[in-house]
Order: structure tokens, then C-alpha cells, then sequence
């Protein structure tokens, strides 16, 4: 009997192979913005999951660049989009120096933190100069739980319009025990020109 | 000759097509969910634990770590051989911190969490309060467990709701002080049990 080889196109149609391990991260859905003025992940929407599916959720900023100078803000939503005003408790520190070398330092920031708000949360600030941007990531932890409030740990690199780095680590919890089904991005003012939000769901099992 | 083509059905049984062995670069190895535990331990080659030189990086997960006492802190040591997790570790340990009042904020390095040349366990957070909806989330990172050559590196980052309602975002780094690989990590409360959460471990190619 002849031997069979199997070649690319002959397994073109296969979309899985069962035994195979898959990758404990896996991309749900990328925006792309394209002078947005928010950026949703709205559960069950275009593809998007953000329930019990997975109990971690990590989304990666890709060079965000701003329309005006501004706060990066994010919030979630209990409702499906419908309101993004949870309330949260959050910190705020973080670290710069300046290009010109003239100043650095690590503080905390108690005009960007929150106690119970329900505002955006800024978790960091963009230049408009064509090359400024952040880029960035943050984890969210268990959003559908319906027992503990929910946390959200943040890194972000900013541009900041007043050419310096600043490293931003914003973190909290959403004190609710309602689940978190939407979660959206944007600037305090004006549009997000460019940049992509990955999203992705964190295996545990 | 009539093409042979290939389905998801054909390939159910492969473990690997060609030199692709596994997609994605992130692989779930362990899950281990507290239920009134007093120890979490993840053992290589115990359990389907593994934990040597397969991966060069380990990540450790924490979803919604509920203590069973109030004012106690998740913790964590290593095994360098023996039977117990006194491997020695010098650390850092600096939070910043916010109470759901608004009444105090702060960035501040932590002396009372970091460790000298210790064999004690390393605080994940400062303590966390055991209402029902309060517990502790993040993530660990362990390198090059099985090296006999250099110490061990480890970085911590999490978010805990405070037993006096602050969000605490704690950050701990150190180094396991031996040339002895580790070969199994452990995880409990500084006091009482863990009554609930989940600690993922995940190997990093």
C-alpha cells in the first residue's frame, strides 16, 4: 500500500486538531482606532467575550496616539455598555523623567486616583505630536463574579505632551458584586486617532 | 488522482503536525483551587506538576484569594531539595494605597514585608480583609527554577482589598539565594487558611 503524505492544502479545511495543546492565552478580538471616541469590549458583541469563559482578562495597548493632548480613561459597564459608572477604589503612582534629563522621580498621584468614583479612570496621559503615543497592558481579574468585588491591575508607558516617559501603575477594584460585562476605553477629550486594544482571555484549565 | 482532503475529524487523533507541537506560547500546567486549604503546593512531577527546566519562565495566577482570617496575608515559599519551603530569599516590597474614604493615600516602601537572608515565607500582599466579597488577585513570575548555577529571581504584582477597605496595590521582587534548583512552590496565609480562590501555574516558552 502506497503511502499517504498529506501536504498544506490538503489540510486547509482543518480549523482544530483536538490533541493538539492550544496556548494558555488566547485573542478574542483587536480595535483598531481610527479617530474613536471610545473603544468598546461590550460581552457577547462582535465577537467579544467577557464572562465566566475565562477568570482573567488581559488587555495590551498598542501605541495609542491621541487627536488632542489628554487623559487615557478607562471604565467597565454592569450593564452591557449601556452605563460605564462603576464604582472603584484605586491607586495611582508612578515614575518619569523628563527627555532633557532635568527631572525624575517616583510619587504617588492623588489627583488620579479614586475612592468609590464612578468616573473614567485615567491611567495614563498622551501627547498629540505625530510620534507620541502608549502602549501599555492591564489584567482584569474574574469581571463575572458575582461574590468579590472584581480587580484590575494596570501598566501604561506614556508619551506625556510635556516630553517625558511616564510609567504608570494604576490598579484597584471595582467594589461591586454585580459582573462586569462591558469594558470601555478613551480619551477625557477628543478622539483616539490610532492604535489598536487587544483583548485576550487567560486559560485555567 | 483525486486530492485527499483532510477535516477536523481526520486530525482528531494528532498530537502534532509536523514540527508544530503547540500553538501559543503561554501553556496551562496546573490549577489548584483552595477550598479551606491550609497549603496550596505545586511539587514538580507531582500531580502533573511541572516545575524544572521545561520552561525558563513560570507564571503563577491569583484569582480572588479569600482568607478564611481577617488581617492575614497570602504567602509564598520555595523548595530547594528538602521537604520543607524555607529556601533563603532576599526581597523588596513597596505598595501604594488608597481607602475607599478618601481620607488617605500613599506610596511608600514597604520594610515590614521585605525579607533579609530569610527562610520565611514572602508576603504576595499586605493584609487583606475577609468580608465576603474581599480577597487578593495577581500574578507571579519565576525564572530559571532549575538553574544550578545562578539565584532565582521572582517578581509579584497584586491588588488586595484591605482589611480596613483600602485598594492596596502591592509589588515584591527578590531572589531565592541559591544555587540549588527549586523544585516546588507553596502558598498559604499567614494565619488561618485560604477559604477560597484559584492559583493557575503556567509555563512561559
Amino acid at each position: 500500500m502506497a503511502l499517504v503524505k498529506y501536504n498544506n492544502n490538503s489540510i486547509s479545511a482543518v480549523t482544530s486538531a483536538a490533541a493538539i495543546p492550544s496556548g494558555a492565552m488566547t485573542h478574542i478580538k483587536t480595535l483598531t482606532a481610527s479617530s474613536s471616541s471610545t473603544l468598546s469590549f461590550v460581552d457577547g458583541s462582535s465577537d467579544v467575550v467577557l464572562d465566566s469563559t475565562y477568570p482573567i482578562y488581559k488587555f495590551v495597548l498598542v501605541s495609542l496616539h491621541p487627536a488632542s493632548d489628554g487623559d487615557l480613561q478607562f471604565q467597565c459597564s454592569i450593564d452591557s455598555g449601556s452605563n460605564y459608572n462603576v464604582a472603584m477604589t484605586t491607586v495611582y503612582p508612578y515614575a518619569n523623567h523628563s527627555e532633557s534629563g532635568s527631572y525624575s522621580g517616583v510619587t504617588y498621584f492623588s489627583d488620579g486616583d479614586q475612592a468609590n468614583g464612578t468616573s473614567f479612570q485615567r491611567i495614563g496621559k498622551i501627547g498629540n505630536d505625530n510620534d507620541q503615543a502608549t502602549s501599555g497592558e492591564m489584567f482584569l481579574f474574574s469581571p463575572s463574579s458575582t461574590t468579590f468585588v472584581k480587580h484590575f491591575i494596570s501598566r501604561v508607558s506614556e508619551s506625556h505632551p510635556s516630553e517625558y516617559i511616564q510609567d504608570n501603575l494604576v490598579s484597584g477594584y471595582f467594589n461591586t458584586t454585580s459582573a462586569i460585562n462591558a469594558v470601555q476605553f478613551k480619551m477625557a477629550s477628543g478622539n483616539i486617532d490610532a492604535g489598536k486594544i487587544k483583548l485576550y482571555g487567560i486559560k485555567n484549565s | 488522482m483525486s486530492i485527499v482532503k483532510l477535516n477536523n475529524r481526520g486530525v482528531k487523533d494528532a498530537t502534532a503536525f509536523g514540527s508544530i507541537t503547540g500553538l501559543g506560547s503561554m501553556t496551562f500546567i496546573k490549577k489548584l483551587t483552595a477550598s479551606s486549604s491550609a497549603t496550596l503546593s505545586f511539587v514538580d512531577g507531582s500531580s502533573s506538576v511541572v516545575l524544572d527546566n521545561t520552561y525558563k519562565e513560570y507564571v503563577f495566577t491569583f484569582n480572588n484569594i479569600h482568607p478564611q482570617t481577617d488581617n492575614t496575608s497570602p504567602t509564598v515559599g520555595f523548595r530547594d531539595g528538602g521537604t520543607d519551603y524555607d529556601a533563603v530569599k532576599t526581597t523588596t516590597a513597596f505598595r501604594a494605597q488608597h481607602n475607599e474614604a478618601d481620607s488617605d493615600a500613599a506610596l511608600q516602601y514597604n520594610g515590614g514585608d521585605d525579607l533579609a537572608q530569610s527562610t520565611g515565607f514572602q508576603k504576595l500582599s499586605t493584609v487583606c480583609g475577609n468580608d465576603n466579597d474581599q480577597c487578593y488577585s495577581g500574578t507571579m513570575h519565576l525564572f530559571n527554577p532549575s538553574s544550578t548555577t545562578f539565584v532565582k529571581h521572582f517578581i509579584i504584582k497584586g491588588n488586595v482589598t484591605d482589611t480596613s477597605n483600602y485598594s492596596v496595590n502591592d509589588y515584591q521582587a527578590g531572589y531565592i539565594n541559591t544555587t540549588t534548583a527549586i523544585d516546588g512552590v507553596q502558598f498559604k496565609m499567614s494565619s488561618g487558611n485560604i477559604d477560597s480562590g484559584d492559583i493557575c501555574l503556567y509555563g512561559i516558552n
